[in-house]
């Protein structure tokens, strides 16, 4: 039924756009008009069009509501002295019985209501149908006697254009506003549960604690310090490596390669961006952590199973094309006519990569590190797997240590209650994480424009 | 092409015979032989994409940047030759100056950027040598008096014609034997302009000036002699004064009475 019907409306669109051209076109031949024929057809089809089909969306979003809450009512006057939690399942066995699931009930009440059900659900699908064919041809007659030398079609069209975009970002807008409110109150639970101090500055994260009574568990400890220094530690050594790889590939790439080089090599590198992290993450926990575990052994160093260091190189590996792409685009937009300066100078290729790009480049670089970091600080695949689950506070890459991303999996995977600290906690540590990530954004993306600013 | 007399009292700086110029396949400089006399001013004139500036950058080897870019022909500063293989780049760069189109002050201070050129080359043994590097290339550069109380400010926020200044200071600070000047004024208003000019009267005592320029008025007010370029081609070159009242090829003539260009 739905695809035939917006076939139909978009086929009374179409045609009102022909009508329109058409109309005002021969209205055109005889006398000038405010806007070009194609812009009155396109009024019509969008004024037939965008209202119709809303309807059809809002009606089929609400009818399933007023259905049940109809049908919630027949059942309570038909049969009385149930609980609500009986009615809530009876509306829903005539609701799967009305769509065709076959459940055997016998009951009579609910075979009859599913029976009404269906009925009803028929003569509403039935109504849109009329409903929304009828207006959109009702707004097509009105919108075609509108057609006049003088009508501001175009006008009418730009507004409805505005009028969608505006929509889309606020739709974006509001969807990212609707998930901070979310993260912030859940958070306040949380902190109903946990002293906001012990949270900040406790030293223990213990989160396993007894959900059900019969369980055997901890107290549970919230102190999120070894969870937040190992997610630095860990982010640390990523940014060892990617730095100074990331930098000196983006200054190779930029100054140093020819075009063909550069034009092979370069989406050799961004390759690495488009491996999932998930194959990193593996590839860190199976191959990198037992080689790290085994060369430290070898040289004398006790290095755990699953070290901050194996995670880190990876993460550095995974981060590597963001620096060095970022970094390439912020020495590339480093003026010519400072090279030509430099080198007219007599300085070498080097000295004036020292002296005068990397210095005129430095800010977009910050830049592009921040934001390197905040991704390294969000990354959770890799750590998932590569990086333990013991919140351990230390500043040894060779030991064991977990991260935020890590915790607020582990929070959220098996059994959970959204009443106990340990479900609650991963909005905790979500929110600090948001907060921590927006700034450093913040910064960097600032950075980055201060900079622009100056060449343009 | 006709080369026209000159004073018997002057000495050929640079010497460039039958250089051509390939981008790639294209040939756009076609076989320039041009001498270049010390301490005085000589004007490349020529519509745009005659090959003035090309040639320009051929003089201190700036084109050896450009990817694709090949050069044949002969050219020599003080009877050496600058192509050849045994010439570092870095020495000849080092007498041969060069200030561009648009102001390009390093994102550096005042100070820095005159600093930079004798600290690449080891000109000054310390602090204080620089100190007088710098203070001299100002001044010689007359913009000591403008900029005196601020040495430590970036040299990007100065004016346009104060930036182009600074650049010409920059290039004077390395003690070169010619400046080469690839439209100094192109971005610059008139007043800032007149004191480029006025400096390039000064400088011409002690260096030898080879600047490009589309405006005729300037190559008329600040050279000893003009070049004109068309098509690749040399097609003139005398003394200033000749070449605008008595040209001898119809092209220069059209070109300077300006119908075309």
């Amino acid at each position: 039924m739905f695809p035939y019907l917006l076939a139909a409306i978009l086929l009374i669109s179409l045609s009102g756009f022909y009508l329109g051209r058409k109309q005002a076109s021969n209205l055109r031949s005889q006398t000038k008009l405010h806007s070009l024929p194609q812009y009155h057809g396109y009024f019509i089809a969008l004024w037939c069009g965008i209202p119709t089909i809303l309807l059809i969306l809002l009606w089929t979003a609400l009818e399933p509501i007023l259905l049940g809450s109809l049908i919630r009512s027949h059942l309570e006057s038909q049969s009385g002295g149930l609980t609500p939690t009986d009615y809530v399942i009876m509306t829903e066995e005539v609701r799967n019985l009305a769509a065709g699931v076959a459940l055997g009930t016998q009951d009579p009440l609910i075979l009859e209501t599913a029976e009404w059900m269906r009925s009803l659900q028929q003569s509403s699908q039935w109504s849109m149908v009329v409903v929304t064919i009828l207006l959109a041809m009702l707004i097509m007659a009105f919108t075609r006697s509108k057609v006049a030398p003088g009508f501001k079609a175009r006008h009418g069209v730009e507004l409805l254009f505005n009028g969608f975009l505006f929509i889309s970002s606020t739709i974006a807008i509001l969807t990212t506003i609707g998930i901070v409110l979310s993260l912030i109150f859940e958070t306040f639970r949380f902190f109903e549960l946990v002293p906001i101090t012990e949270f900040l500055f406790g030293l223990k994260w213990y989160p396993q604690i007894a959900i059900r009574a019969d369980q055997v568990a901890g107290d549970g400890a919230w102190g999120a310090i070894p969870v937040f220094s190992g997610t630095l530690l860990i982010s640390f050594v990523a940014m060892i490596v990617a730095g100074p790889i990331g930098l000196m590939s983006a200054i190779y790439f930029s100054e140093y390669a020819s075009p063909k080089m550069r034009g092979w090599t370069k989406p050799i590198l961004e390759i690495l961006a488009g491996i999932p992290t998930v194959v990193y993450g593996f590839f860190a926990a199976l191959t990198l952590a037992p080689l790290v575990r085994d060369g430290g052994i070898a040289i004398g160093l006790d290095v755990e199973a699953r070290s901050a260091l194996a995670a880190g190189l990876v993460m550095g590996v995974m981060i590597i094309p963001f620096i060095s792409s970022l970094s390439d685009d912020v020495i590339n937009a480093v003026p010519q006519t400072l090279r030509d300066g430099s080198y007219a100078m007599g300085a070498t290729k080097s000295e004036t990569i020292r002296q005068v790009i990397i210095p005129a480049a430095l800010p977009g670089i910050v830049g592009a590190f921040l934001l390197a970091i905040s991704r390294a600080i969000g990354e959770t695949m890799i750590v998932a797997m590569a990086a333990g689950l013991n919140a351990n506070l230390t500043a040894n890459p060779l030991e064991n240590v977990t991260t935020v991303t890590v915790q607020i999996v582990v929070a959220l995977i098996g059994d959970q209650e959204f009443d106990d600290p340990k479900t609650l906690s991963a909005f905790a540590l979500g929110l600090v994480l948001f907060v921590v990530t927006l700034i450093l954004n913040v910064v960097a993306l600032a950075i980055v424009k201060k900079y622009r600013e100056k060449y343009d | 092409m006709s080369q026209k007399k000159n004073n018997g009292s002057l000495v050929t700086k640079i010497n460039s015979s039958d250089v051509r110029v390939f981008y790639d396949q294209t040939e756009a400089l076609h076989g320039v032989n041009l001498e270049i006399y010390e301490n005085s001013v000589t004007a490349l004139i020529g519509p745009s994409g005659c090959g003035k500036s090309t040639f320009l950058r051929c003089i201190n080897r700036m084109n050896d940047v450009i990817e694709g870019c090949r050069i044949t022909g002969k050219i020599t500063l003080d009877n050496e030759d600058i192509y050849d293989k045994g010439l570092d780049v870095v020495q000849l760069r080092e007498k041969v100056g060069m200030v561009f189109q648009k102001p390009n002050p390093f994102p550096k201070s005042i100070y820095d950027n005159i600093a930079y050129g004798p600290q690449i080359h080891g000109l000054a043994q310390n602090r204080q040598e620089m100190d007088e590097i710098v203070e001299n290339s100002l001044k010689k550069a007359g913009l000591f008096e403008e900029v005196k109380d601020r040495l430590n400010s970036p040299g990007t926020g100065l004016s346009g014609g104060q930036q182009q200044r600074l650049c010409i200071a920059r290039a004077i600070a390395v003690n070169p034997e010619v400046i080469l000047m690839d439209e100094p004024c192109s971005a610059l208003d008139p007043i800032a302009t007149a004191k480029i000019e006025e400096l390039i009267h000064e400088l011409r005592q002690n260096y030898t000036i080879v600047i490009v320029t589309h405006s005729m008025q300037q190559a008329a007010r600040v050279s000893q002699r003009t070049a004109f370029f068309h098509m690749g081609d040399l097609v003139e070159v005398g003394d200033t004064d000749d070449i605008f009242v008595r040209p001898e090829d119809k092209r220069t003539q059209d070109y300077i009475t300006g119908r075309f260009g």
